[in-house]
């Protein structure tokens, strides 16, 4: 028979076992670290059609960002402000500057500029910006530091588990209403535990779990 | 022992491959993400200012036509939704809402959101925007607009003046009479005098 099985075949099965063992988790492993939003989708971060600075606009001249993005507290969705706001202040600031010929032009015509939609949820997920801003959840929970950012990029993976985190545990996340939009605040010590929970109960914060909360 | 060690390197110089080609997670990239299982992620259904190949000028969200009325809006010709008494061009001199608590915060709020940025926190027109070529923004404690009417300042918030952009498609009705309110108090306080201010009150005063 040792014509046919030769002596090394002895500790082949051993050998594939482990090859088999190391290969797989080494794949594990790639899949765990790419086939996730926090991979796929962070660091989004594409060419806009205008260079619009959030950092110059937010930051350094302290614009609120309800200036632009005005519907956010009555509507589901954080609207884009059109060419009239812009040029509320660019018909005299930068008022020829090349950057901004697409404005000027949409605010010609009226026909919006082409921007180019970084955070995106699936189709099935019925997101509400309202209902999260009006009770003490802020924009950088799931955007990042926007007001920071000379070009947006896609800063939180926004999957389903990021959802679930705070919807589990509201009160470590939630802040007072006027501090929603000021995306430098720093909870005090303690806050989650005093405040945060104080805040979940009287404002009747429910967070829900259930599938059809989001899913519809 | 060979095997093994080109085994080893195959899988070391795989994942290097791997690492080299695809990155780091938090990566920036040009590229939209992709969507390793797409299940019904994007549906051909409109979603709010997105384009649409449906119409002609490409938008999904469609403008109201001319002479129509978006439901829920004012349409009435009533002072709070024009500022002018109904049937005339005249102003109304005292906004339609009642003066609460409640109401002058939330001016004060709106206020700081959009008025602030040029006007600046006391009204005086000395917004930061004046730093970067803003050139001519209004003192709105100077007297010929301290003697406007509300009616006049709720046309100018909504239509604008001037270099100034209207606000109508930016700021709710009730909330532009709400910024109207705030900029009264912001106008007394400058105006006030000593005698305005409770007899107990005065002790804080420097």
């Amino acid at each position: 028979m040792s014509d046919i099985f030769p002596r090394w075949t002895n500790k082949l099965p051993l050998r594939l076992l482990l090859g088999v063992l190391i290969v797989g988790s080494v794949a594990t492993a790639g899949v765990t670290y790419y086939f996730t939003p926090k991979y796929t989708r962070v660091g989004y971060q594409p060419i806009q059609p205008v260079p619009f600075p959030h950092s110059v606009h937010a930051d350094q001249l302290g614009l609120d960002c309800r200036y632009c993005h005005n519907g956010v507290e009555q509507s589901w969705y954080s609207n884009l402000p059109s060419a009239n706001t812009c040029m509320n202040c660019h018909n005299q600031v930068l008022s020829a500057d090349p950057r901004l010929a697409l404005v000027r032009d949409s605010f010609q015509t009226g026909q919006p500029i082409s921007w180019v939609q970084i955070h995106k949820t699936p189709d099935y997920v019925y997101f509400n910006h309202s209902v999260h801003v009006n009770r003490g959840v802020s924009c950088v929970h799931c955007h990042g530091p926007v007001d920071k950012m000379d070009e947006v990029y896609h800063a939180k993976s926004l999957s389903m588990s990021f959802c679930l985190d705070c919807h589990r545990d509201p009160a470590s996340k939630i802040r007072p209403p006027e501090e929603v939009y000021n995306l430098n605040w720093v909870p005090p010590e303690n806050f989650a535990k005093d405040k945060g929970a104080k805040f979940v109960h009287d404002w009747k914060v429910n967070a829900s779990q259930n599938c059809s909360a989001c899913h519809r | 022992m060979r095997y093994w060690l080109s085994f080893f390197l195959v899988i070391i110089v795989g994942a290097i491959a791997v690492i080299g080609i695809a990155g780091f997670q938090g990566g920036k990239s040009r590229k939209p993400p992709i969507e390793i299982f797409p299940d019904m992620d994007r549906q051909p259904k409109i979603r709010p200012q997105t384009g649409s190949s449906f119409f002609s000028d490409g938008k999904a969200s469609r403008v109201a036509l001319l002479g129509t009325i978006a439901r829920g809006s004012h349409y009435l010709d009533t002072p709070l939704v024009t500022g002018q008494l109904t049937g005339s061009t005249n102003f109304v001199d005292v906004m339609p809402l009642a003066i609460t608590a409640k109401l002058l915060a939330r001016g004060r709020e709106r206020y700081q959101i959009s008025c602030l940025p040029c006007h600046g926190a006391l009204a005086d027109g000395n917004g930061i925007t004046k730093k970067y070529g803003m050139a001519v923004v209004a003192n709105l404690h100077d007297k010929r607009i301290v003697t406007q009417t509300d009616g006049e300042l709720f046309k100018t918030i909504t239509h604008g003046k001037n270099l100034m952009g209207g606000y109508g498609a930016n700021i709710a009705i009730e909330d532009r009479w709400a910024i109207i309110a705030h900029l009264r108090t912001l106008q007394l306080a400058r105006l006030g005098i000593l005698a305005d201010v409770p007899l107990d009150r005065r002790a804080g005063l420097k």
